[in-house]
């Protein structure tokens, strides 16, 4: 009588399956990383056409093999100051058309199969990672693109520090050089009933192989806590991939609202008008009123 | 001629008021229209609450031209508006700054209803077609809810619908009917759709003619809550009364104006209000194999599903047992019949308290909470309308139970904590018993002698 519980079936199943593949990648650390992961504030160049542009390249290039845009059109790129020609020239690989959608050059069942869930479309993501009366999805973005580090003991060979078990490879890892983490993590264990606190400190090399150290902490007074360290071994490659991400991060926010630049342009004259409208309404209304006892 | 009425009016008004009372209409209300001249502040959200109900229809109207009620291009299409109709994205930005906009102006609105007394006799009916307009842009904001098709859309009406299957015996049937199918699914979403643009907007117009046509009947109330038609001059015109045109449409205009600097503040930078107004987690398209990790209503519904998720089954226990207090009480005090009767109906409530699953005395709490508000004009019992000349204790309970139902909006918007469910618990306690005491405290205090004449400073 009841189909629900197909559907239920079905979830537990997903369930099954995603704690399997979890199962299959987890490594001694990733408990170590709970709760929200602190997010890196993205520079602010929503006003900047050469880092929107930048990031629109970036993004074609990369993104846009296995993600979707399927809401943007490529001529809308014409907003940031590119030209139909460009366009043409520089963005279009496969015989694609200046009027076309941005979809995805693999189908959503192939990526599911490759990597665990079908890479979403990227269209609205700016705005869908955003945190209520918190940091954008911009900031996320910035986080995210630039907090990936090897770990052979993952499927892909990489792990994301605001992404645990993220199913996405690092595709821009040519262009970041290669990097050591160094994880701390301070917490409080019980043996034979007795608590103690210790320092996990796990290094994971460029390569992905990594190392733990555990020192006991006595007399520890303080609380739990949990950081992480990159160290780039090619500092300047490091610091351009941090500016190109700013960029990749700055078109998806632009991306996100095309329109948010002009809406805000609009805006000021709107307020312009309504100011001018309430102070003529106001002596409007006290002229009729000043004769009222 | 025969049968011709005869007007004081001449030329084409004249012809068309032997046809139809256009001047009569006009007179009656809006020129010799008389309001109390002593209007505040508060008296603005009734013409504000009409001005967005307009700009929803009219945006409402474009945004159909443009949106696809399918599950398969509804998200689609939203952004679709958003970027390539031209405009497209300010009629939708006013569409979803208007629907939480409407319920800010709805409930300033009744907060001054509820202050002023403006719910007392003989304004019974207008109240009442009040709370039917509430309930109406309840169901009307719920169903647009689920139109951008996102995750928030999905599983808010998901978990609303899921309400109905906890009514005992035709629960699951219920909401399979409500749904159209077994999950919400491509037929919920025509159906809301349906609700949404045409069903709901038609009895919501026919309630707030109903409003404005019982309003105009006995006049409005005013701040300091006395009758106006007591005092009347030798031309029939009460003396504390003003033409609602010029005075008030001048005084609207004004209002109109500063409603719509905030309104388009929102509109042009801020349109999402950091996540309040366009939920964040809305810009997923909707996926019925993944539900959100929290799933939080919008801001309006926030006090009302606290109340929901703060009936479990420990706190129906504490409800069971102010049933039988009540009941002793009601043993006592009640004469004739009432006695009895009275008394046993709370006793058998307390039983199906414990005998019922909690999950569905959750619903009914959250829908008695704005049921409850029917009876409000027949819970007050107060010699005085208006707060100004109250005992300044009940000023303090009105602040409570104001502060309360914030508090309860804000706990609803977050996560579940022991702390926070403990907190909604009191919240719903509070709420419930301000309106079920009511008629206890209301005439309890010192009142202060209330004034022939409104209070009234010349501008």
């Amino acid at each position: 009588m009841h189909t629900e519980p197909n559907l239920t079936n079905g979830m537990t199943m997903i369930k099954k399956l995603i704690g399997a593949l979890a199962l299959m990648m987890t490594c001694t650390v990733a408990g170590a990383a709970g709760g929200e992961f602190p997010l890196d504030k993205a520079p602010n160049r929503i006003n900047d056409l050469a880092s929107l542009q930048n990031g629109a390249k970036l993004f074609v290039n990369y993104c846009l093999n296995c993600h979707s845009a399927s809401s943007m059109r490529y001529n809308k790129l014409k907003d940031i100051g590119l030209t139909d020609q460009q366009i043409k020239e520089n963005l279009l690989f496969t015989g694609e058309k200046v009027g076309d959608l941005m979809n995805g050059s693999i189908t959503a069942k192939d990526g599911k199969m490759w990597f665990g869930a079908a890479p979403p479309d990227l269209s609205v993501m700016a705005r869908a990672k955003s945190i209520n009366a918190g940091p954008s999805g911009t900031d996320y973005i910035y986080t995210y693109l630039r907090t990936y580090y090897r770990d052979t003991s993952k499927a892909t060979g990489w792990d994301n520090l605001a992404f645990p078990s993220v199913g996405m490879p690092h595709v821009l890892w040519d262009r970041q050089g290669p990097r050591e983490l160094t994880t701390t993590v301070v917490h409080q264990v019980e043996k034979d009933g007795k608590k103690s606190w210790e320092r996990v400190t796990t290094v994971f090399d460029p390569m992905g192989y990594s190392t733990s150290k555990v020192e006991p902490l006595a007399n520890f007074k303080g609380v739990a806590s949990v950081d992480h360290k990159f160290k780039a071994l090619d500092p300047a490659k490091s610091a351009a991939y941090d500016n190109d991400i700013a960029d990749i991060a700055n078109f998806m926010q632009w991306m996100a609202e095309p329109v948010q630049q002009k809406r805000k342009q609009i805006g000021v004259w709107v307020l312009l008008f309504l100011g001018i409208f309430f102070v003529v309404a106001w002596r409007l209304n006290a002229s009729f009123w000043k004769h009222v006892k | 001629m025969a049968g011709e009425k005869s007007v004081e009016t001449t030329g084409l008004l004249g012809w068309i008021d032997r046809r139809f009372p256009l001047t009569a209409t006009y007179k009656a209300h809006l020129s010799e229209y008389y309001a109390p001249k002593n209007f505040n502040f508060w008296y603005f959200f009734g013409s504000l609450a009409l001005l967005v109900l307009v700009l929803q229809i009219v945006t409402g109207i474009f945004l159909v031209m443009h949106y696809k009620p399918d599950a398969q291009f509804a998200f689609q299409s939203v952004e679709y508006i958003m970027r390539e109709v031209p405009g497209g994205w300010f009629i939708r930005y006013m569409h979803s700054t208007g629907a939480s906009m409407f319920f800010v102006v709805v409930y300033l609105h009744m907060v001054r209803a509820l202050i002023y007394g403006s719910y007392r006799k003989p304004r019974e009916l207008i109240w009442i077609f009040g709370v039917a307009i509430f309930l109406c842009l309840m169901a009307e904001a719920f169903f647009g809810y689920l139109l951008p098709w996102g995750q928030m859309s999905f599983w808010g009406a998901q978990v609303i619908v899921n309400l109905f299957s906890a009514i005992p015996f035709i629960g699951p049937e219920l909401s399979i009917w409500i749904r159209g199918d077994y999950v919400v699914s491509d037929a919920t979403l025509n159906r809301f759709f349906a609700f949404h643009v045409i069903a709901i907007p038609l009895v919501l117009i026919g309630l707030v003619a109903a409003h404005l046509v019982a309003l105009h009947e006995v006049g409005s109330n005013n701040p300091d809550g006395i009758d106006i038609k007591a005092k009347k001059d030798k031309y029939g015109r009460p003396l504390d009364g003003i033409p609602f045109h010029p005075f008030y449409t001048v005084h609207d205009i004004l209002g109109v104006a500063g409603f719509m600097i905030i309104f388009m503040a929102i509109v042009f930078f801020a349109p999402e209000m950091g996540g309040y107004f366009l939920e964040y987690n809305n810009f997923i398209p909707a996926d019925p194999l993944k539900t959100p990790p929290h799933i939080a209503p919008v801001w309006y519904f926030t006090p009302f599903y606290s109340m929901l998720r703060a009936t479990t089954d420990d706190f129906t226990w504490v409800l069971a047992g102010a049933a039988v207090v009540a009941a002793l009480v009601m043993f006592f005090k009640c004469k004739g019949a009432a006695k009895l009767i009275v008394p046993v109906v709370l006793l058998v409530v307390a039983v199906l308290l414990r005998l019922i699953d909690a999950k569905f005395w959750g619903v009914v709490a959250m829908g008695g909470a704005v049921v409850l508000l029917f009876f409000l004009p027949w819970l007050d019992y107060s010699p005085v309308r208006s707060i100004r000349y109250r005992p300044g204790w009940h000023k303090w309970l009105y602040g409570i139970f104001f502060v309360n139902f914030i508090v309860l909006g804000y706990l609803g918007t977050q996560a579940p904590t022991d702390t926070f469910n403990l907190m909604s618990q009191i919240g719903t306690l509070i709420y419930l018993a301000f309106f079920l005491l009511m008629p206890v405290w209301s005439r309890l205090g010192t009142f202060k002698p209330v004034p022939d004449r409104v209070t009234f400073h010349a501008h």
